[in-house]
């Protein structure tokens, strides 16, 4: 137990540790927010869809090598988040079809691209640290990690300004387009920060986690409490709680950031359903 | 002017036209039912009355101090709301929202309003409950204290008791006629012919894409439609 705690000291005393972790815990918290509300509109696979497409664009930034793979990837995502959630209503393209097209088509296009023109020998070992994560949350740089912390601020608290109106689309769409709440707006609203959050976590846990990210905090929550606002807050507690965990264990024993971290969503939805059931009885 | 009126409304679904030429209007207090077959046009009636729906041409109008989000709505429970941990006090508080403007908060006023409604409904004891765990006309009445906290001018309802057993759907329909009586004037879209024949004091038919008839109850039974329909759905005076 002294020997962990002392590796975990010893390995805090170096600053990209510590940004690691800082990030780590903002980006978890970001994600939560959005988590219950994703559920509950039935689109727990936006995540997983945004993240193929922010794969997709990250390998056509590599394509073009560019300098600051960030400009093209954000747009792009927010983008299909929009033409994604659009599509919820009236088409002939339901939602769980559009995203599935979306998230294949660009995780294929994606893979294409970067074997044709990626410059790098271990071809491999990229496609598995955008996939997966991997070290690269080790690795940020101090600008990146500023970035990150912005964003994620920004998206925290603009949830918190519109949380009210947020609940009153996702409960009920139509009553509140009807009484003179602009529902499209706040859809908008909800895309573009799911697609900050979602290019953001691509950097901690990498684009096949973030869906982990989103959904098993939120569903946790869901099995124990039942009103909006504590699920929200629960939600947060318990990924701030597991992504903290996670990178502790996974410093720890050398195991990869993103799916240490999924790892610990899933066993604190293990205990958050147990409880649930006993509670219920 | 009326409370709320359609001039020659033509409203559908890509080109094809469901209702042709309508026209009607609503007087403040008046209790209209809309009526007719499946697929005879009312949840899209409603829907444009409401403004989700652009008509093809013609118009909604508003008038007698009647905004456009001054409309109450009751719709009918969607599937994402079976499963929605939310309590019954912050659903008929999302009701206020439409006076909110950009502030994050719930002002002191709107939070009072959303209390005597559910005063007023006898919902208060559920306040903390969770809304997907109540019965179905314990529901109904959260989701009609919400449309009361919108506005207690004009009410929308749809099929307000489907999918409740007949004693909660009379109380409910009591309930209904009770706003109604304290000024509220209530446009209902309903199957069931003798609960709209009881309490409405006008009836729009919808039918073969027009309305087949328009007016008082009264007028209703003694027309044509109001008597063919009636017999067919064994409605007894």
């Amino acid at each position: 137990m002294i020997a962990v705690a002392d590796k975990l000291c010893q390995y805090f005393q170096f600053p990209f540790v510590r940004h690691a972790m800082a990030v780590g815990v903002l980006i978890a918290l970001s994600s939560s927010f959005l988590g219950v509300t994703l559920v509950l509109k039935r689109f727990s696979f936006i995540g997983d869809g945004l993240s193929h497409v922010a794969f997709g664009a990250m390998s056509i930034a590599t394509a073009l090598s560019l300098s600051s793979q960030f400009m093209l990837v954000l747009p792009a995502t927010v983008i299909c988040a929009v033409l994604l959630l659009r599509t919820g209503q009236n088409t002939r393209i339901q939602g769980d079809a559009a995203i599935a097209m979306i998230s294949v088509g660009a995780l294929a296009i994606g893979y294409m691209l970067m074997s044709l023109f990626s410059k790098s020998s271990n071809l491999a070992g990229d496609v598995c640290s955008a996939l997966f994560g991997s070290v690269t949350i080790l690795t940020l740089t101090q600008a990146e990690v500023w970035l990150c912390a912005v964003l994620s601020t920004l998206s925290i608290s603009v949830f918190l300004l519109f949380y009210h109106k947020i609940f009153a689309v996702a409960f009920d769409e139509d009553f509140s387009t009807a009484t003179g709440v602009d529902a499209k707006k706040y859809n908008l609203l909800l895309a573009i920060i799911i697609s900050v959050v979602v290019v953001l976590a691509m950097n901690l846990v990498g684009a096949l986690l973030i869906s982990a990210l989103v959904i098993f905090p939120a569903l946790s929550a869901m099995s124990l409490f039942k009103s909006f606002k504590s699920v929200t807050i629960c939600s947060v507690l318990v990924s701030v709680v597991c992504a903290a965990l996670g990178i502790l264990v996974s410093i720890i024993t050398n195991t990869p950031v993103g799916s240490t971290i999924a790892a610990m969503d899933i066993a604190g939805y293990a205990v958050f359903s147990v409880a649930g059931a006993i509670v219920k009885r | 002017m009326a409370q709320l009126a359609c001039q020659d409304l033509y409203i559908g679904y890509e080109g094809k036209t469901v209702i042709s030429g309508l026209s009607f209007s609503v007087e403040a207090g008046s209790y209209l039912c809309i009526i007719g077959d499946n697929g005879s046009g009312k949840s899209t009636l409603m829907k444009t009355l409401l403004g989700l729906k652009t008509p093809l041409s013609g118009q909604v109008l508003s008038g007698e101090g009647l905004k456009p989000n001054e409309i109450g709505y009751l719709p009918q429970q969607t599937l994402v709301q079976k499963d929605f941990p939310a309590s019954v006090r912050e659903v008929v508080r999302s009701g206020c929202l439409n006076k909110s403007g950009l502030n994050p908060f719930y002002t002191k006023a709107q939070k009072q309003a959303a209390d005597e409604n559910m005063e007023r409904l006898g919902i208060s004891a559920l306040a903390k409950r969770c809304y997907r765990e109540l019965s179905g006309g314990q529901q109904q009445r959260v989701l009609l204290a919400r449309a009361l906290c919108a506005t207690g001018q004009i009410l929308l309802l749809d099929e307000p008791a489907a999918g409740l057993d007949p004693m909660m759907s009379d109380e409910m329909y009591e309930l209904i006629a009770e706003l109604n009586g304290s000024g509220t004037t209530i446009i209902m879209v309903s199957h069931d012919i003798s609960a709209s024949l009881k309490y409405a004091s006008h009836i729009l038919h919808l039918g073969n894409q027009k309305a087949l008839f328009c007016g008082t109850k009264d007028g209703y039974l003694s027309s044509e439609a109001g008597r063919d329909y009636t017999k067919k759905a064994g409605y007894m005076r």
